[in-house]
């Protein structure tokens, strides 16, 4: 341990510690810009360059960055003296002198950290006039780039590269040229991108945001001829009260569904109910696979992998070509939804395709290329129409005026918004497996489960493991969160040495509730936790806690689909996977891209 | 035909069934010795990733330039993305990826050479051959690049011509050296 003083203030803190974190220990926040962190999940980004987290450290000609200098023993820091705040004002004003001043139109306005800065340092005027870098505008299905924004702080290169090995983000050409970018400058569509939205979730300004299919909605809404319905992710429930105030990890489920009846929604319904469907399906096949496996039928792949999480999906379909046979063939929850809804829903109600409009709220970037995949549609016509974020549907709800902290809780509609907490619990890592095991032990047993919890297959840690006894065949379940912890449970499958029989992949760390579309979290890793808690606790209360004792979902097999894995849920219900080449092979040559 | 100049007549003949199309996509196909060269290359260098720098030299010493194949090869070598060496490659100036000409021209803009005119002997260079610095002529045969003394000074202003070095050159000796490689 060493001791050292941070403005007359002793502390003690390891070997190694940086200032910053020194600082912190005795609550002292250095503003910072470029430094990014979710500690829980050992994600950090500390390039040391935007110089905003400079402090004094007496004996030292110069200014240190806190953020990577190390604290050392009898070191004497000022955080707040003349000379600091100058400084960090200066390189504040040089940031700003390179970036745009659209900041009344930016999609990012309010939620922006460069945005909060000047307020806090009370910039009001821009010495600095000068030439400004500009570079193309970049749209992909899911995420748009305006580098024209970007600071250089590099935090989604890290998330890119480090975290979700994906490795379409980097830096690229020199100095005042510099911007991040794909490789060779090709557009997002043409990279390697899985659409995962953790760049976006980390950008601190709006150089990167989602595509915003708001207005497309509200033209929907606003046609009479048109039926529209809306499904809600489980983990939207759990974050969107932040985005009115509220503390991280409070429910709103509803308050959310009295404000989407008050926008004009025909029918409110759930993605816990389709995450049900999910599970019927998913878990029949998980059971088929493992009895044929056990019989020795050797043409059954395992283990099996899950296949709800779109930007997983795609970065399998980039990364591991060659095992496409391996994940589940089931549909997402989403496309689940609107393939359920398109057909029996709308059957039900005397409602053609073409005048029902399915529109999902998810926490997720990657569900806006998902329901735009061609084999998810019909002649054309999506099965689902258009899907928003919950950051999207916050600022619908605000643009619509509703009152959103004063509105009642309502109930979902029936039938597609009855779940269980199976259903529910599918937006925590772990969530999904969870569900499947519930179901597919008293599926396979033939006894009633006595304990719902799984607490083993719970937690942060990005690679998960836990051995399940079904009544004595012992499954070896697998759970990876972030991609990069995902790409290392598959490069054991494509060696023969993995030992699972199921993994859950989820592509963002934390699963869902850290997912892309997510009111931004800003490095607190805590409100993960409390959302994942908050998932918990709604399973807990629910009625129902396994997928097959959801009555709807018992009516829609009797009704319509027969039974788990029969022809008319296959045709509906699974689909199938594609190789995308991550090979070079067209680009501008050189740089052509300005 | 050496190696180098095998690659360059490659893209050349790409480009010309390009010639009337949008921007300069090049496409590249690698043949499989070329990919052999390249991984000989990543092998002396163990495939650390640490020793992207090191890799594109050699590489681009083999081979004149670094088209976006053989950066591909290259990342995949070393488990890095094509993104990373792609940012490496277009930070350092000294690394292209416009194949050189068959005739590459250097002119010196050190201190001494400057002093002495070779602006002007640059701007006669590119007026001539109508590309500019870093670029290569349409029909692949000059390339103009500028370096930073060849240890000649006593000769400034100098021009390289490939390996032949050009003594106190005036603009108006441009035209009679690039004649030299035009028959």
């Amino acid at each position: 341990m060493i001791e050292l003083t941070i403005d007359k203030k002793k502390v003690r803190v390891e070997q190694g510690t940086t200032i910053l974190k020194a600082a912190q220990q005795v609550g002292i926040e250095i503003p910072t810009l470029c430094h990014f962190e979710l500690c829980d999940m050992g994600i950090e980004n500390r390039p040391g360059g935007c110089r905003v987290c400079v402090v004094e450290v007496e004996g030292r000609r110069n200014l240190a960055p806190s953020c990577i200098t190390e604290a050392e023993d009898g070191m004497v820091v000022k955080t707040h003296n003349i000379r600091v705040l100058n400084a960090r004002t200066t390189v504040l004003k040089l940031i700003i002198s390179d970036h745009p001043f659209n900041c009344l139109v930016c999609a990012k306005s309010g939620h922006c950290e460069l945005q909060s800065l000047a307020t806090q340092f009370g910039i009001r005027s821009l010495p600095y006039e000068g030439e400004q870098s500009h570079y193309r505008k970049d749209t992909s299905p899911s995420i748009i780039r305006d580098v024209d924004k970007c600071i250089m702080c590099r935090r989604c290169e890290m998330m890119c590269n480090e975290v979700q090995t994906v490795g379409a983000l980097a830096a690229v050409n020199r100095g005042f040229m510099s911007v991040v970018a794909p490789a060779f400058e090709m557009n997002l569509v043409d990279s390697p991108c899985t659409y995962c939205g953790q760049c976006v979730s980390v950008c601190p300004t709006g150089a990167l945001t989602e595509v915003d299919h708001t207005n497309d909605i509200i033209r929907a809404l606003s046609d009479p001829a048109k039926t529209v319905v809306v499904q809600t992710a489980p983990a939207v429930r759990a974050a969107l009260g932040e985005e009115f105030g509220l503390d991280p990890g409070t429910l709103v489920t509803g308050k959310m569904v009295a404000a989407l009846r008050e926008m004009g929604f025909d029918y409110v319904f759930d993605t816990d109910f389709s995450a049900d469907l999910t599970i019927m399906e998913e878990g029949t096949e998980l059971l088929q696979r493992i009895r044929g496996h056990l019989a020795g039928d050797s043409s059954v792949r395992l283990p099996i992998l899950t296949s709800c999480c779109p930007g997983w999906v795609n970065f399998f379909e980039h990364n591991f070509p060659d095992l496409l046979d391996v994940p589940s063939t089931a549909k997402s929850p989403q496309q689940m939804f609107g393939a359920i809804a398109k057909s029996w829903f709308a059957g039900k109600i005397g409602v053609n395709r073409k005048d029902l409009i399915v529109v999902s709220i998810m926490p997720c970037l990657a569900k806006k290329y998902e329901c735009q995949r061609d084999e998810f549609k019909t002649d054309g016509s999506p099965d689902v129409d258009f899907s928003i974020s919950t950051r999207e549907l916050a600022a619908f709800i605000k643009q619509a005026n509703i009152d959103f902290l004063n509105l009642p809780d309502e109930d979902f509609d029936d039938p597609l918004g009855e779940s269980s907490g199976a259903g529910v619990i599918f937006g925590n890592t772990g969530g999904v497996i969870e569900a499947a095991c519930r179901t597919a032990y008293e599926l396979h047993t033939g006894k009633a489960l006595k304990k719902v919890d799984f607490h083993e297959l719970r937690g942060v840690e990005g690679i998960r493991s836990a051995v399940i006894d079904f009544d004595g065949l012992k499954l070896n379940i697998g759970i990876a969160h972030g991609l990069g912890n995902a790409r290392k449970l598959l490069d054991e499958v494509r060696a023969g040495t993995s030992h699972y029989h199921a993994i859950e992949i989820m592509a963002c760390p934390g699963g869902c509730i850290g997912g892309g579309g997510q009111p931004y979290h800003h490095g607190h890793s805590e409100i993960l936790a409390k959302r994942a808690a908050a998932i918990y606790a709604e399973d807990e209360r629910k009625p129902i806690r396994k997928s097959h004792e959801n009555p709807s979902i018992i009516r829609l097999y009797d009704e319509f689909l027969g039974h788990p894995g029969s022809q008319k849920s296959h045709s509906l219900l699974h689909t199938e996977y594609f190789p995308k080449s991550n090979e070079v092979s067209i680009y501008l040559n050189g740089h052509n891209g300005k | 035909m050496s190696q180098k100049l095998s690659i360059a007549a490659e893209v050349f003949a790409y480009m010309e069934d390009l010639a009337g199309t949008d921007g300069i996509a090049v496409k590249v196909n690698l043949s499989k010795e070329k990919i052999e060269k390249i991984n000989q290359v990543c092998n002396a260098y163990h495939n650390d990733p640490g020793e992207l720098i090191n890799v594109l030299h050699e590489t681009q010493h083999e081979f004149g330039y670094l088209p976006a194949e053989v950066q591909d090869v290259i990342a995949h070598n070393l488990h890095l993305s094509v993104a990373h060496v792609y940012g490496v490659v277009t930070f350092y100036s000294f690394f292209s990826m416009i194949p050189k000409g068959e005739h590459p021209v250097s002119i010196c803009t050190g201190t001494a050479c400057y002093v002495r005119g070779a602006e002007m002997v640059l701007e006669e260079f590119k007026k001539e051959l109508h590309v500019k610095v870093g670029e290569t002529t349409p029909d692949g045969r000059f390339s103009i690049n500028c370096l930073r003394c060849v240890g000649a000074c006593g000769l400034a202003p100098v021009v390289l011509v490939g390996e032949k070095v050009y003594g106190r050159v005036s603009p108006d000796g441009v035209k009679a050296i690039l004649e030299e490689y035009r028959k």
